[in-house]
């Protein structure tokens, strides 16, 4: 499992890393939503730092879709995804690779984003392991359900609108406990309270891990 | 309980229907391949050739009926049968941002198979020079499809499932092809050639059978003076999975028609 792990993540990263998709379209793309956010905020920078941790995230999220979307495309072109399966690839490798490789591109965007928020909405952090923690945390549980209903999505003629729609709703624990965690880390915040948040991370994470090693398979084999 | 498919047969289908959705695919083959026979799936467009390859290859899966490759069902074990069979298929299965090299490279360590022939295959289909290190983005149809043959040749699998092999070929890559399909034969290697074009694959081969409507309509011999060494050995060593099975046009223990007529058998 763990080489074909390697395998399919370092394939995943060599696409990416010819076809520059997150850095020169996602990366752009969550600026520019930071960017209209901070329009829509108004010159208040107070106001804009109050929201920043929540904006922060549904950035994140706008991004986790479109680099879901790449992960899924590259799949889809020349029978790529037949290809796969007819590799005999171990199905639960073949899903940790995909969401290794879309957890580090995941990574490379919230640090842009990040600096991003310092920048624009004013955002003073005082607990950065906080932040570092819930964002490592927070990209494990994207990548793994992105990945999973990017599958589950794969096959459809309809998937870059349906892929939206079903993985938004079901990354709204992440977008919580992330936006709670970044406020406790921020000036004026509660360390204590993060710690709390983190834990909702940490099972979400096990849960949709475990549950694409385990259905990652018949997915691929169905959808 | 399904009775189990005899050692010497490479592929076994019986009564199998499959469907996409509510539109039949295959509506009630039976079909026997033996271990080390060459066999052409010819037929109209939308007979169900594809379908065939695509079901024995364990990416469709049957509605009714039974399949047995290399004496495995393919959707049950799959991960077991997909390392011992190859498709080529009308698409190429690569990677526009990969070069050459890299797409069969990952191709053939995704089959676990050993990447030493990588190199050998590559320049059998005269993907050699700086055409390796070319995306597979620019490339032509043609060399898209000798990229998808060299994976074939690196990974050398048990069985070959050959869906229009000679499409969009040259004429050099055909006859590369051709050698290629008579090493594999000679070589014990089971191959199943789904195409139109006759009259290229018989040569070939040592069997066709005819799918119309889903279903196997006809079959005959062809080329009968090259009968492969698996099939040999099958014949020597018992009965052939047909006559065991009493598969298509035969009753148990009826000897295989080799006298080249057509025979129809739905």
């Amino acid at each position: 499992m763990w080489r074909d792990t390697l395998l399919v993540a370092g394939k995943d990263l060599r696409i990416e890393a010819r076809s520059r998709v997150a850095l020169s379209q996602v990366a752009p793309f969550g600026i520019v939503a930071l960017v209209l956010f901070a329009f829509a905020l108004g010159p208040d920078r107070a106001l804009m730092a109050t929201g920043a941790p929540g904006l922060f995230w549904v950035a994140v999220l706008f991004c986790t879709v479109q680099a879901v979307q790449r992960s899924v495309s590259v799949e889809s072109a020349d029978g790529a995804r037949d290809g796969l399966r007819l590799s005999g690839l171990d199905p639960a490798g073949l899903f940790l690779g995909k969401t290794v490789a879309v957890a580090a591109q995941l990574v490379v965007l919230e640090a842009l984003l990040a600096v991003g928020v310092v920048l624009l909405y004013g955002a003073r952090i005082d607990v950065p392991w906080l932040i570092v923690v819930s964002c490592a945390l927070g990209t494990v549980g994207l990548a793994a359900t992105g990945t999973l209903y990017g599958a589950l999505s794969a096959g459809l003629r309809v998937r870059e609108t349906l892929l939206p729609f079903l993985l938004l709703p079901i990354v709204a624990p992440v977008l919580l406990a992330g936006t709670r965690i970044w406020q406790a880390a921020m000036a004026g915040g509660t360390p204590a309270d993060g710690t709390q948040w983190l834990r909702l991370l940490v099972i979400f994470d096990a849960v949709y891990v475990a549950l694409g090693i385990v259905v990652y398979g018949p997915i691929q084999e169905t959808a | 309980m399904a009775p189990a498919t005899p050692s010497s047969s490479a592929i076994s289908l019986h009564d199998a229907v499959a469907l996409s959705g509510r539109f039949p695919l295959l509506t009630g083959v039976d079909l026997e391949v033996a271990d080390g026979e060459s066999v052409l799936v010819e037929g109209p467009n939308g007979a169900g050739k594809t379908s065939l390859l695509r079901v024995c290859a364990g990416l469709v899966s049957l509605a009714s009926g039974r399949v047995a490759v290399l004496g495995l069902d393919p959707v049950r074990r799959r991960a077991q049968l997909r390392r011992r069979v190859g498709l080529l298929s009308h698409a190429s299965h690569l990677y526009d941002d990969l070069t050459v090299r890299e797409n069969v490279r990952f191709a053939v360590r995704a089959a676990g198979a050993g990447t030493h022939r990588i190199d050998p295959a590559c320049e059998r289909m005269g993907l050699t020079g700086r055409l390796l290190k070319t995306p597979a983005s620019k490339l032509s149809a043609g060399q898209r499809r000798r990229v998808a043959l060299s994976v074939l040749v690196a990974r050398w699998p048990e069985l070959w499932m050959l869906d229009e092999p000679h499409a969009g070929l040259d004429a050099s890559a055909r006859t590369i092809l051709d050698e290629l399909i008579g090493e594999a034969t000679a070589g014990g290697v089971t191959v199943l050639i789904a195409s139109h074009e006759s009259a290229l694959v018989e040569p070939l081969v040592t069997r066709a059978v005819t799918v119309t409507g889903g279903r196997v309509t006809a079959e005959r011999r062809t080329g009968a003076s090259r009968a492969p060494l698996g099939r040999q050995a099958a014949t020597a060593s018992g009965p052939t999975p047909t006559e065991a099975s009493g598969g298509p046009g035969g009753a148990p223990g009826a000897a295989p028609r080799v006298d080249g007529e057509v025979a129809h058998v739905a």
